[in-house]
């Protein structure tokens, strides 16, 4: 069952050649909430005509009670046979803690799906997935892709914060967890074992999402070891479908700077076009 | 169904709710969302002579009932907007207002005047913009340069021009005297209030550009006075803006002196806030009996 106010644009059909990202804003239907981690929920959102359209790497917009500006949201996994979506998040500040606030049942506004999403090659035979604390979420949909092709590395701060493991695992995923201060896994950051995963060769593309100092870290790594790399970026949001160019990230295309928008242009971007 | 129409120097709009220049960029991106013919006008985002790389990130912060800016006027330029993102808009059955900015006079009056040879229906000229280093406020801050931007930008084009004024003033009713001088068909206000946030742990301000732009409806009071002295010191039409987010905030800004209203940061909480601001104030002015909303244009009876 969905409650959907305002679905008109995924009503509308659209030709290939449009370059428009197609998105929806609604009210849907909270159908499961769990507490994953500290202060790290999972929702399950019935939302048929975002999950349709919803792809890897993508976000959705979600408004707070109280606040002007809307909480941008890694998708963390699509089921389009049931038509919902999960999202995992963390609670932050006072908006993303009024979204946990809310409860089964109860209705979320979200403005989705949004941003340019993760590129998957069925060809690949070997990726290694890449996330930091909070930026694991988006990887579940690519372990579900790709499955037993698909290494998982994920680092948190510690063992309370570990997520997704045992989803990664049951999707098919090897996973290697790392911790900051060793109380689950190996004790360091994720750069570790990834260095030496691509010493050893094979990998077909790298995907990451996690605080800015690994994704450099892991992108000159690729660039190195000469491997395809995406990367997940964040930045503070407005409007959260590339209007009013509040989400600026420096990229480089054809040779000159140019400030991207995370919102629409990325949120993943290509490692190479990112300049740090 | 109430008559929303409301006619500003001579061009009608269906109603007076118009995007504010800034958060609509050039339509492209709502349309996904709403048929733009059913806004009364768009504001386009404030584009200049050349290309601008706008500000380093971040340039958007929260506040109390509203949010900073710091984009710093990024956009392709003039001769981008005219040949790939009017002819767009002009498809549409809604009023263009073509917002201009510049460092100097002479380039906003350059990029009037390639406006003028087009269809574009309004030209609103940016004086206030907080965001850049040169021009943008600072012309909006006296009014003898207020004038003078307003005076070169008038001979470049015959096209019905708006000039957007700055709340960071002493007077605004001054500066606002001054451009109607200086030829102005109408005014347009309030831009962004200058604010600033910090990280309290970090000891940086949140913005890159240390300081930003202040909008949402944290701002609505201060736009409602401004728009009620401005409307009452010019004979010139006012269109508001300034923290609008519902149909009865769209009508106090309209009783308080507004010809027509533009919304900006509510259409962040909700996409659709122009759209539905449209049908509460055609609701608001059929439960009164009120048959045109040009009746309520100024209709505040202050104490």
């Amino acid at each position: 069952m969905v409650c959907s106010i305002n679905a008109r644009a995924a009503a509308k059909k659209r030709n290939s050649e449009d370059l428009f990202m197609k998105y929806t804003q609604g009210k849907y239907i909270i159908t499961g909430k769990s507490a994953i981690a500290k202060e790290i929920y999972s929702f399950e959102i019935s939302c048929p005509e975002v999950a349709e359209i919803a792809s890897a790497g993508q976000f959705v917009h979600i408004r707070t009670g109280s606040f002007t500006l809307r909480r941008p949201i890694s998708i963390c996994g699509i089921d389009k046979k049931k038509g919902n979506l999960r999202i995992v998040f963390e609670i932050r500040g006072e908006g993303t803690s009024e979204i946990a606030r809310l409860n089964e049942g109860d209705l979320i506004d979200m403005l989705a799906p949004l941003g340019h999403g993760f590129t998957v090659n069925p060809n690949y035979k070997k990726v290694v997935l890449i996330g930091g604390g909070i930026g694991t979420p988006p990887m579940l949909p690519l372990v579900n892709i790709y499955g037993k092709k698909a290494v998982a590395i994920s680092g948190f701060r510690n063992s309370m914060a570990v997520i997704l493991q045992e989803d990664f695992r049951s999707a098919g995923a090897e996973t290697i967890l790392c911790t900051d201060d060793g109380s689950a896994g190996i004790h360091g950051f994720v750069t570790q074992p990834f260095s030496e995963l691509a010493k050893q060769g094979g990998i077909d593309a790298v995907y990451a999402c996690g605080p800015m100092p690994m994704l450099k870290n892991i992108a000159s790594i690729c660039k190195e070891k000469n491997i395809y790399c995406e990367i997940s970026l964040e930045e503070r949001m407005a409007c959260g479908i590339g209007a009013c160019l509040g989400c600026a990230c420096r990229t480089v295309r054809n040779d000159e700077e140019y400030f991207a928008h995370v919102c629409k242009d990325g949120p993943v971007f290509n490692a190479e076009e990112v300049l740090w | 169904m109430a008559d929303l129409s409301v006619k500003i120097c001579g061009i009608d709009f269906k109603n007076p709710i118009i995007p504010a220049s800034g958060v609509f960029g050039y339509g492209h991106e709502y349309e996904e969302l709403f048929s733009l013919d059913r806004l009364g006008g768009i504001a386009t985002k404030g584009t200049t002579l050349n290309l601008r790389k706008g500000n380093l990130a971040p340039r958007i912060a929260e506040t109390p009932a509203g949010m900073l800016n710091s984009v710093g006027l990024q956009n392709p330029g003039i001769d981008h907007f005219i040949n790939v993102d009017l002819p767009y808009l002009l498809t549409k059955d809604v009023v263009i207002l073509a917002n201009i900015a510049g460092s100097t006079p002479d380039e906003c009056a350059e990029a009037a005047g390639k406006l003028d040879k087009t269809d574009v229906h309004m030209i609103e000229l940016n004086i206030s913009c907080p965001n850049v280093k040169q021009g943008g406020a600072a012309f909006g801050t006296s009014c003898e340069m207020a004038a003078e931007v307003t005076e070169k930008v008038r001979k470049a084009t015959k096209k019905p021009l708006v000039v957007k004024l700055s709340p960071n003033v002493t007077s605004i009713t001054d500066i606002a005297k001054a451009v109607e001088s200086a030829g102005a068909d109408a005014v347009s206000l309030i831009n962004t209030l200058l604010g600033m946030r910090i990280d309290v742990d970090t000891g940086r301000p949140i913005l890159k550009n240390n300081v930003g732009g202040l909008s949402g409806p944290a701002v609505f009071p201060v736009a409602v006075r401004m728009v009620w002295q401005v409307a009452n010191a010019v004979k010139i039409p006012v269109i508001g803006m300034g923290g609008v987010s519902s149909g009865r905030d769209a009508i106090e800004l309209m009783m308080a002196g507004a010809s027509a209203v533009q919304v900006g940061a509510a259409i962040f909480t909700d996409p659709y806030a122009p759209v539905k601001i449209i049908d509460e104030m055609n609701e608001i002015l059929d439960s009164r009996n009120i048959s045109s909303v040009g009746e309520i244009i100024g209709a505040v009876k202050p104490w």
